[in-house]
């Protein structure tokens, strides 16, 4: 009886995917037939480790849709299309659905990915394609060189290493330094290189330890460190775990100032670290709601906060929200819809959005001055505007 | 720097409470495991994900206020322990009706650790959730030099008890009896007249709501929660189970402090190449296989011919 | 029908099925309508297909369980992607800790840098195999994840040999077509087939059924294994070779033991122990991952729109392969071969089954 109940289940089940499959390829057909539609291919980790980043881009990108849900190609009127693509965290798998953007999908522009892991998994498949890739927060520098199609609305790794190096010993006076790795993800690696690299140059001392990514004991590092009783700490890893490690240290009652990079913001951050324990750290940033980078960012912040009980919005949502309107002006720059065009117009553009002014060098990167935040009162708050000082 | 440093007796302290505190997590997620094979001589490899789901279903019953935290607990651990049975029930019962080779049984465990990551992704989505903290258990202790939370004296504890608690039923109660004729012989203990379904239910139980407890120590002491949050815990308490014995819950509770010892101390003496240390933690098994492959004080088990 | 004939038939099928994966390949190149989407698909199939059946090689065949496969891979992987980027691109990628020259100048042409990281993958999996191979069960399952592990850790670790965790990219793929990826895969599959006759493959089929008669009989347990062992190691970084080649780019989180349990998926899934139903278990889990895709957008019913959940596709293929796992778990062909009888019999059965059922109404 119960073999028969489970095989009816199955029965079903497998009736309802077929189902799924066959109104999924008719209503795919649907709106490829409609004449004035331009797709842009959303290019992010929706599951896997990177999971959480993912879902904070797609938030930024989709609230820049509901404002701004059509283009104007040579006076006609396109809808925008947003197509997800599913990287799972994953080379092989980001290589697979970058493609499928290109080729299926029939995109103009693609948008992604959190992480740099993912983009040099579609690194390939982007140069060698027509179709221009905007990177909301890829930092590793591998990203964009020698690909005429990666672009990217960040700072990279070694200018926010630099930065965080200055500021910790130029405006904190720190002369030692405790500096944590993630191993196993090349934005903290590249992070801890480039701030150990210039805070030694600049005559400061470095204390190195490691964790891995998924790691959620870090006391033993944190013991090991302190026993050095360094200035600063450096902590320049994924959210998830920087966010732990910060919450063990302040318990094993360290005192002193907390530096951490971009990753940090996003409310996750200070609920996991709790606000008395995140209280005083302090990182670079690519945007804040209270520093005026440009004349849009208080209508993006005030409507952010509408949608979302008051809430202040992410930089990785701040430049979800950027790259979808980066990529809207840049087809309506080309104004057409061929990808080729619309490439050719991306390298060209000058770009004003929440995050600041964007304009790309030969590589396809910006020059964005980042922006040195500080964790108040359980709230992230302006701290200081930074640039890598001669 | 040199990749050895001896530390001050003060930091060593408050690494030998770190690595206690450690290792009795570990020990508490890695009687989950013990038990599952010991029965069933199967490596459940979605018990991580029902820890996983724990910590969820405690995110969503613990109150703001806290005064309810009791109540909440004991619901965490009951909804806990009926969602293994259900997995024993879906995933392994159907297997075992067929009298499957226990690779399929394996696979089983692997789809529905898929299908619980998968389903938590969708539905709580990947941003990470807060454990709710209640101050009673995160309050730290100056004790001496060592400063730690409550939590650090409450978990050792709550290992022990529940290690003791767990060898009486298994020991001296009747369907502690039934679980070692299980585990022995499942065909003879069918013959015996032994339930053997509910026999492995029950253990399914235990097991499950074991790890509710770890899951919810495991939060308050690491207050983050998401999809993947089992992942790692799951693969080091493995780990910790064969080390102790697979299949011995004594074994996998030394298993579980030895391994917490050995992680933070390879940070202590070398912090220069602590990104290796997960190595120690597999040199360690792969030793302890090689010379002891029954672990530390597990039983020998009789081959099958 | 007569034996002769029966061969006959055989023949004239197989000779067929063969003209039509030829005509495929030769239809399926650039500018047909199969695209470059479906061409990528094809070919990860393939690569995975030869991963898999490494696997089969001890999972399958010699009744080792042995989940060692990420690490042979990210081996052959990591290889040939040092060999084949040219040695300005590899001092441009090496960003954190510069290449030494000595590294840089490495370079072989990419058959060569295949066979290379095949044969380097065998090297670690002998000297691997011989303190794990005394182990038996799960506890060879256990050690050879742990040795998989380590490799991984290492590879992160070692940032002027490997590039760390941000791997290599700029991976020339000018020999990645259909034809050199099948090309390949028939390979290993027409070797897998033959060795599997000779008195090799007989011993490791015997050492499967049963380890102690097959001793009795005289068979040497340990050498015997360690040649599938090799063999397999061999095999797993051919594949992670072409993976690299094929993506462009690798890194160490793409070998996480956890992708030891997708490879074992396609095994089971296809049946273990036989050649042609790991090749099927591969192409289905491959396709069906990206095939579910459109799980993840938006659907319109017409009476209710499916509001395209992100995740969704990886929940659907999860439930479906527990489901297949409890229905079939013998997989799709058991340890058996796909022969042109057995797919015969196979209509026939469900025909008669068919047939009594209109006699019993």
């Amino acid at each position: 009886m119960k073999s028969k109940l489970m095989a009816l289940t199955l029965t079903g089940v497998m009736a309802f995917s077929a189902m799924l499959t066959g109104c999924g390829s008719s209503s795919g057909e649907d709106s490829a037939e409609s004449a004035n539609t331009i797709k842009i291919g959303v290019f992010e980790p929706i599951t896997g480790s990177m999971a959480a980043g993912g879902a904070i881009q797609i938030e930024g990108i989709e609230l820049a849709h509901s404002e701004r849900p059509t283009v104007t190609i040579n006076g006609e009127e396109y809808n925008v299309e947003l197509v997800q693509a599913d990287n799972k965290s994953d080379k092989v798998e980001a290589a697979n659905a970058v493609t499928k953007l290109i080729e299926e999908d029939k995109v103009a522009i693609i948008l992604g990915s959190y992480s740099s892991t993912p983009s040099l998994g579609a690194y390939d498949v982007v140069k060698n394609g027509d179709v221009a890739a905007i990177g909301l927060s890829c930092t590793n520098p591998a990203v964009t060189a020698g690909n005429d199609n990666y672009f990217r609305i960040c700072f990279t790794d070694p200018y926010q290493g630099q930065v965080m190096a200055n500021y910790a010993y130029n405006t904190l006076g720190a002369r030692t330094a405790a500096v944590t790795t993630e191993q196993g993800n090349d934005y903290s690696v590249g992070l801890a290189q480039y701030f150990k690299e210039s805070f030694e140059a600049l005559g400061g001392t470095v204390y190195e330890a490691a964790y891995q990514t998924g790691d959620q004991d870090f006391n033993a590092q944190i013991t090991s460190l302190n026993a050095n009783n360094p200035d600063v700490f450096f902590v320049p890893g994924n959210f998830t775990e920087a966010a732990m490690f910060i919450k063990q240290a302040r318990q094993a009652g360290i005192e002193a100032t907390m530096l951490g990079g971009d990753t940090y913001e996003v409310q996750e951050f200070i609920d996991v670290c709790g606000a008395a324990e995140a209280e005083g750290v302090e990182f670079s940033a690519l945007f804040d709601p209270e520093a005026d980078l440009t004349p849009l960012t208080k209508e993006f912040v005030q409507n952010y906060r509408d949608n979302n009980e008051g809430k202040d919005p992410a930089s990785e949502t701040a430049l979800g929200y950027d790259g979808y309107n980066i990529a809207c002006d840049a087809i309506e720059a080309a104004n057409s819809t061929d990808p080729v065009a619309i490439r050719d117009a991306l390298a060209a553009i000058d770009f004003t959005g929440v995050t600041g002014r964007v304009q790309f060098d030969e590589n396809g990167d910006p020059t964005k001055e980042a922006v040195i935040k500080e964790v108040k009162d359980g709230k992230f708050v302006l701290k200081d505007k930074a640039s890598v000082a001669e | 720097m040199s990749w050895f440093i001896l530390p001050t007796g003060d930091v060593l302290a408050q690494q030998l409470c770190n690595g206690l505190l450690l290792g009795s997590l570990f020990a508490l997620v890695a009687v989950g495991y013990t038990m599952v094979y010991g029965i069933l001589r199967l490596i459940n490899f979605a018990h991580c994900d029902i820890f996983m789901m724990a910590m969820y279903i405690a995110f969503f019953t613990v109150a703001d206020d806290f005064r309810m935290w009791v109540l909440s607990f004991v619901v965490v651990i009951i909804a806990t322990a009926a969602l293994g049975v259900l997995l024993e029930k879906s995933a392994y019962a159907p297997l075992r009706r067929q009298n499957a080779p226990k690779l399929s049984m394996l696979i089983s465990a692997i789809g529905a650790s898929y299908l619980l990551e998968n389903l938590a992704t969708v539905l709580f989505t990947g941003r990470p959730k807060t454990f709710p903290q209640i101050p009673f258990f995160v309050d730290m202790l100056q004790i001496g030099p060592v400063r730690i939370q409550r939590l650090a004296i409450i978990v050792p504890v709550v290992t022990i008890i529940l290690m003791v608690i767990l060898l009486l039923l298994i020991n001296k109660t009747k369907s502690g009896m039934a679980m070692r004729a299980v585990s022995k012989d499942l065909e003879t203990a069918k013959l015996m007249g032994i339930n053997v379904n509910a026999t492995i239910s029950f253990t399914f139980a235990i097991g499950s709501a074991i790890a509710a407890v770890g899951a919810i120590l495991w939060g308050l002491k690491y207050p983050q929660i998401s999809p993947l949050v089992g992942v790692m815990p799951g693969l080091k308490c493995f780990i910790a189970a064969v080390i102790g014995g697979i299949g011995n819950v004594k074994g996998a509770v030394i298993g579980g402090v030895l391994l917490g010892f050995i992680e933070v101390m390879a940070v202590t003496f070398c912090p220069s190449i602590s990104a290796y240390k997960d190595i120690f933690s597999f040199v360690l098994l792969i030793v302890i296989l090689l010379f002891r492959p029954n672990g530390i004080i597990g039983e020998k088990l009789a081959e099958k011919v | 029908m007569t034996k002769s004939e029966h061969k006959k038939r055989n023949t004239i099928l197989n000779l067929v099925m063969l003209a039509a994966l030829i005509g495929f390949l030769v239809w399926g190149q650039e500018g047909s309508g199969f695209g470059t989407y479906n061409r990528r698909i094809f070919m990860t199939c393939c690569t995975y297909a030869i991963c898999a059946l490494s696997m089969n090689m001890v999972n399958g065949f010699t009744g080792l369980f042995s989940l060692g496969q990420p690490g042979f891979m990210a081996i052959g992987a990591y290889v040939v992607a040092i060999l084949t980027v040219s040695t300005e691109d590899k001092k441009a990628i090496y960003m954190i800790e510069p290449i030494s020259d000595f590294m840089a100048n490495l370079h072989a042409p990419f058959f060569l840098a295949l066979i290379i990281g095949g044969l380097v993958a065998a090297i670690f999996a002998f000297v691997i195999g011989f303190p794990v191979l005394r182990l038996k069960g799960d506890y060879l399952a256990i050690a050879t994840l742990g040795f998989s592990e380590i490799i991984r850790i290492c590879i992160t670790n070692m940032q002027g040999i490997t590039n760390g965790p941000t791997g290599i990219n700029r991976i020339p793929n000018d020999y990645m077509n259909m034809y050199v990826v099948c090309g390949i895969l028939a390979l290993i599959v027409a070797f897998m087939i033959a060795f599997m006759k000779t008195s090799y493959g007989r011993a490791m089929l015997a050492i499967r059924e049963d380890e102690v008669a097959a001793q009795a009989m005289g068979i040497n347990l340990f050498k015997n294994k360690m040649l599938a062992f090799v063999l397999s190691g061999f095999f797993a970084g051919v594949g992670g070779g072409l993976l690299a080649s094929l993506v462009g780019a690798i890194g160490p989180d793409q070998f996480k033991f956890t992708v030891a349990y997708d490879i074992l998926l396609m095994v089971v899934l296809g049946g273990q122990g036989s050649v042609t139903g790991t090749v099927v278990g591969a192409f289905i889990v491959r396709i069906a991952l990206e095939k579910l895709r459109f799980l993840d957008e938006p659907i319109d019913f017409g009476f209710w729109e499916y509001p395209g959940i992100g995740g969704m596709r990886m929940v659907v293929f999860s439930a479906m392969l527990m489901l297949v796992i409890i229905l079939w778990r013998r997989g799709i062909f058991g340890n058996k071969e796909f022969s042109w009888d057995g797919f015969f019999a196979f209509f026939q059965r469900i025909f008669r089954r068919f047939k009594k059922k209109e006699v019993a109404e």
